[in-house]
């Protein structure tokens, strides 16, 4: 597919085209097709039940297109399942969380680190040299870099089940960092978060997109209209499936078949504001 | 255990104290530690001096002169004490900020101290300075330290620590000597810090205070109850809390002990139990807080470990007893007490990071009796402290083995204490302020003749302890014409977990009222396990079961009190009192005045016969926005019903 216009051969970091998905006789993507380019922040926005979950999991490989190819970084993952796609720097966040709600936070932030350890189970379990050393860079680096850029030193050791949700997402995207990726799939981060968690939240997901340490490229799916049109680089629009535009906020905003397939909801722009 | 070796002299600076102590201890011992990304990293006096010089320089390079203003607003870091400590080596003084004041509050501060540099710790800080930035003219540089979010400003206005440092090494290249000049010229005269007071009645009044003022304060306190090099102290209360100044600064830097800072202030109970730090200085709501923790833990303790408890606590309470009433403890109350020590005590207070204490102190607002007395049951040597910012922070302290719970003790060597004709408590030492900045007026009515006035009412007992009963116009009245002090009934009812804050009324009154504000956690819990649903603070507030349950907890602080002072009505407010909205002060004392004219239809109902109160009110939010709240309020009336439905405890 060519690039749209504006955007160099290497610039797009990942590329729907032509995604069809169906269950049965259900049709849940038609003809989709997406350009992300690196360092945008590309906001996917429709109605409940539009296809915008669906996919997702596309993207990062728990659904296979009956038709159409995903490409990332020039290369077609279309077959590649999803601990492969991880490997190759594709990080997800999930509408509803999936942490391990036994463990503590720490221990689910260092499950995300495990595609970059090194050391096998015989070493690990001996615990010396080598893997005592990896150990500890790793542990340096969700450190460093993810508890102290979510602000989540307070509760480090403390178990995921018994954290309030806000937090629950916090530390979610806390996994999804430690893999360091190149592409992260955010869905629905701000769901169910009070006004000033939102806030951090829409902090966060700015500071891993546009920081030097970070320039993560980042695949938004989120119903508070605020906060999209404010942080998005571009925004897609679904409905039924259909990719109804893809523009800037602005063109977005102005687009006639928006408005229309979102009448009825006066929530579009004041989800909660 | 050794005293302050350091000699106070009208010579000696805080910046000359602390170059000499940097030299003498040098690279070898540590200054302070930090608990960063997890870990506690040490740094040493010299690198203390290191960057104190750098920062100084850089401030001077930035065209900081003598008797300049330098404003601080951040969290406890060591960047801000490095920056406060810069400021006063270069000449300049020292102006902090409470981390959560509104713009307001930090617009008049600025404004009135006319601030030429404001050292934020980062985004948030920033923002506050530049919104304020075209109202302070005389407002320079604003200098931020934490780089998180601020990838977007380019400001002229503004300027990293790291690159004020880096303006204050070239400086020292071209001028080697310059810092240490700097420090020479200083005179123990010069004002140090220009602290804005709380003020539960007006706007705040900016207290000048001297190196003389601040050195001799700890160097007297520390005559009193000396420290060792070797102790811990863990800096996490506001550095705009006179106190923490006594503490980190004043004691710290005579003492040498190393000061601790927290990782966030979220972690500072943790962090504190990771120190056992040696000696402490906390307002009373944060021993508040913790009995809180622990009568809540109990509650929810199995039943061995709560009779173990219940028992070992009646065994403390036995011995703190006879140590208030300087009896001698008999043998066989001092094996229980070891036992008691062993099973209970010793472990309450590693959880409480008081494993170490020898001294800990409170002191900026009254403490009700019932704290006082658990925290000796448990062993801890908790004394009472006043003063005031005006005399440095402290005038009178209890001392080891003569602690009266009623009283806050005797006055520092080097201190007077009076009471005049009305009953006000004046004070004069070396500590005393020099006068309120650009408010003579203030000044003269509060420094006459080298006396201090406080405006608080006490009296000197017979052992010679100073009781404060107190501020002059909080004394209530009572229907009998006795006089009574509504913080008294207002501590004991803060003994309960279930109550976080009370307002008692009655002054001139035919009887006294209460207003409440459960804890919301607390109570919260106790619902969860009485299968109550509630979805909000307000609902919970109201339901007839939760009034019940505050209702006996007015009947236990109701229960030693002479008839006309017990409390009759009581309502539970729909919110928590909160500094935003005025009704405490930042270190959350009651401000009476405003919440009598803010309530003032609350008041009327329950001095009314209705069974109902009516509101209709808007409330703030920190943001700005702003909310209206319609509801009613429940007024519960003596005598309290007790439902024999509900097992309280």
């Amino acid at each position: 597919m060519v690039p749209k216009s504006g955007l160099k051969e290497g610039d797009v970091l990942l590329e729907l085209e032509d995604v069809h998905m169906y269950f049965g006789r259900v049709a849940a993507l038609v003809e989709v097709s997406l350009q992300v380019a690196k360092g945008e922040i590309h906001s996917i926005i429709g109605p409940n039940g539009a296809g915008k979950t669906v996919m997702m999991n596309c993207i990062n490989g728990l659904y296979k297109p009956q038709r159409g190819s995903v490409r990332y970084a020039g290369k077609d993952i279309g077959r590649l399942s999803p601990h492969r796609r991880a490997e190759l720097g594709i990080a997800r966040t999930f509408q509803k969380i999936e942490l391990f709600s036994g463990m503590t936070v720490l221990d689910n932030i260092r499950l995300g680190r495990h595609i970059h350890m090194k050391s096998g189970i015989a070493a690990g379990s001996i615990y010396a040299g080598k893997t005592a050393k990896e150990e500890l860079s790793h542990r340096r680096f969700i450190e460093e870099e993810i508890i102290d850029l979510l602000e989540i030193e307070h509760i480090r050791h403390k178990t995921v089940g018994m954290l309030p949700y806000g937090l629950q997402k916090r530390v979610e995207l806390g996994r999804a960092l430690a893999l360091e990726p190149e592409l992260l799939i955010l869905d629905e981060p701000l769901a169910g978060l009070n006004l000033e968690e939102v806030e951090d939240m829409a902090r966060f997901i700015l500071d891993v997109n546009e920081e030097a340490r970070w320039k993560v490229t980042c695949v938004l799916v989120e119903h508070d209209m605020g906060v999209v049109m404010d942080i998005s680089s571009r925004v897609l629009v679904l409905n039924f499936g259909n990719v109804i535009t893809d523009g800037t906020p602005q063109e977005v905003q102005a687009n006639p078949e928006v408005i229309k397939a979102y009448l009825g909801e006066e929530d579009l722009y004041a989800t909660r504001r | 255990m050794t005293g302050p070796s350091v000699e106070i002299s009208k010579d000696l600076t805080i910046p000359k104290l602390f170059l000499q102590q940097c030299r003498k201890y040098g690279a070898s011992r540590i200054a302070m530690r930090e608990k960063e990304f997890g870990i506690w990293r040490p740094i040493t006096w010299q690198d203390y001096l290191d960057r104190v010089k750098l920062i100084s320089l850089g401030l001077i390079s930035l065209g900081l002169e003598r008797g300049d203003k330098v404003a601080l607003i951040g969290d406890n870091r060591p960047e801000g004490l490095w920056t406060e400590i810069a400021a006063l080596c270069a000449g300049g003084i020292a102006v902090w900020l409470f981390q959560d004041s509104l713009m307001e509050e930090v617009k008049y501060i600025i404004d009135h101290s006319d601030t030429k540099f404001l050292l934020g710790e980062g985004q948030e800080e920033v923002d506050k300075g530049l919104s304020i930035l075209d109202e302070c003219p005389k407002m320079e540089k604003i200098v931020w330290d934490d780089p998180k979010g601020m990838r977007n400003y380019e400001q002229n206005v503004l300027i990293s620590l790291k690159e004020v440092m880096e303006l204050g090494r070239e400086l020292d290249r071209k001028e080697p000597r310059l810092f240490e000049d700097r420090i020479n010229e200083g005179q123990g005269d010069d004002i140090a810090l220009l602290f804005y007071t709380s003020g539960t009645t007006a706007l705040p009044k900016g207290a000048l205070l001297t190196h003389y003022n601040m050195l001799t304060m700890g160097h007297n306190l520390m005559a009193v109850d000396p420290c060792q090099p070797t102790d811990d102290f863990v800096s996490y209360l506001p550095f705009a809390w006179i106190g923490e100044q006594m503490m980190s600064i004043s004691c710290g830097l005579q003492i040498g002990y190393t000061i601790n800072f927290p990782e966030e202030p979220e972690t500072a109970l943790e962090n504190i139990r990771e120190i056992g730090p040696h000696v402490m200085f906390a307002p009373p709501r944060m021993y508040e807080q913790m009995t809180r923790t622990v009568q809540v833990k109990h509650l929810d303790s199995t039943w061995i470990k709560r009779n173990l408890y219940t028992f070992a606590m009646k065994v403390g309470y036995r011995i703190a007893n006879l140590g208030f009433e300087k009896k001698p403890v008999p043998f066989h109350w001092k094996l229980l007490q070891k036992f008691c020590h062993l099973t209970v005590h010793k472990k309450l207070r590693d959880h409480l990071g008081l494993s170490n204490i020898r001294n800990a102190y409170t002191g900026g607002a009254a403490m009700g009796p019932d704290h006082f007395r658990f925290f000796h049951a448990l062993g801890v040597n908790l004394k009472q402290i006043y003063g005031q910012t005006e005399i440095a922070g402290i005038s009178v302290v209890h001392r080891n083995g003569n602690i009266k719970f009623d009283t806050v003790g005797l006055p520092l060597p080097g201190t007077e204490v009076k009471i005049t004709e009305d009953g006000e408590i004046i004070s004069k030492s070396p500590s005393v302020f020099t006068g309120y900045y650009k408010n003579p007026e203030a000044t003269k009515s509060t420094l006459i003749d080298g006396w201090l006035y406080s405006g608080d009412k006490g009296f000197i007992d017979e052992d010679g302890h100073l009781v404060v009963f107190d501020r002059s116009k909080d004394v209530m009245t009572l229907s009998d014409g006795r006089l009574f002090s509504p913080q008294y009934l207002e501590t004991r009812l803060k003994f309960s977990p279930y109550v976080k804050d009370a307002w008692v009324i009655g002054n001139e009154r035919p009887f006294v009222t209460a207003v409440t504000c459960i804890d919301y956690e607390v109570v919260g819990r106790w619902a969860d396990e009485k299968k109550l649903n509630y979805t909000s603070y307000h609902e919970l507030s109201q339901k007839e079961e939760v009034c019940a349950l505050v209702a006996h907890q007015i009947e236990e602080a109701n229960k030693d009190l002479p008839a006309p002072a017990r409390i009759r009505k009581f309502i539970n407010l729909y919110k928590e009192f909160d500094p935003d909205d005025d009704e405490l002060t930042r270190t959350r004392k009651l401000r009476r005045a405003f919440v009598e004219e803010r309530y003032a239809n609350i008041v009327e109902g329950l001095y009314g016969d209705q069974g109902i109160i009516h509101i209709d009110t808007t409330i703030k939010y920190e943001d700005g926005r702003e909310a209206h709240i319609k509801s009613d309020l429940r007024v519960t009336n003596w005598p309290f019903q007790r439902s024999k439905q509900w097992n309280y405890f």
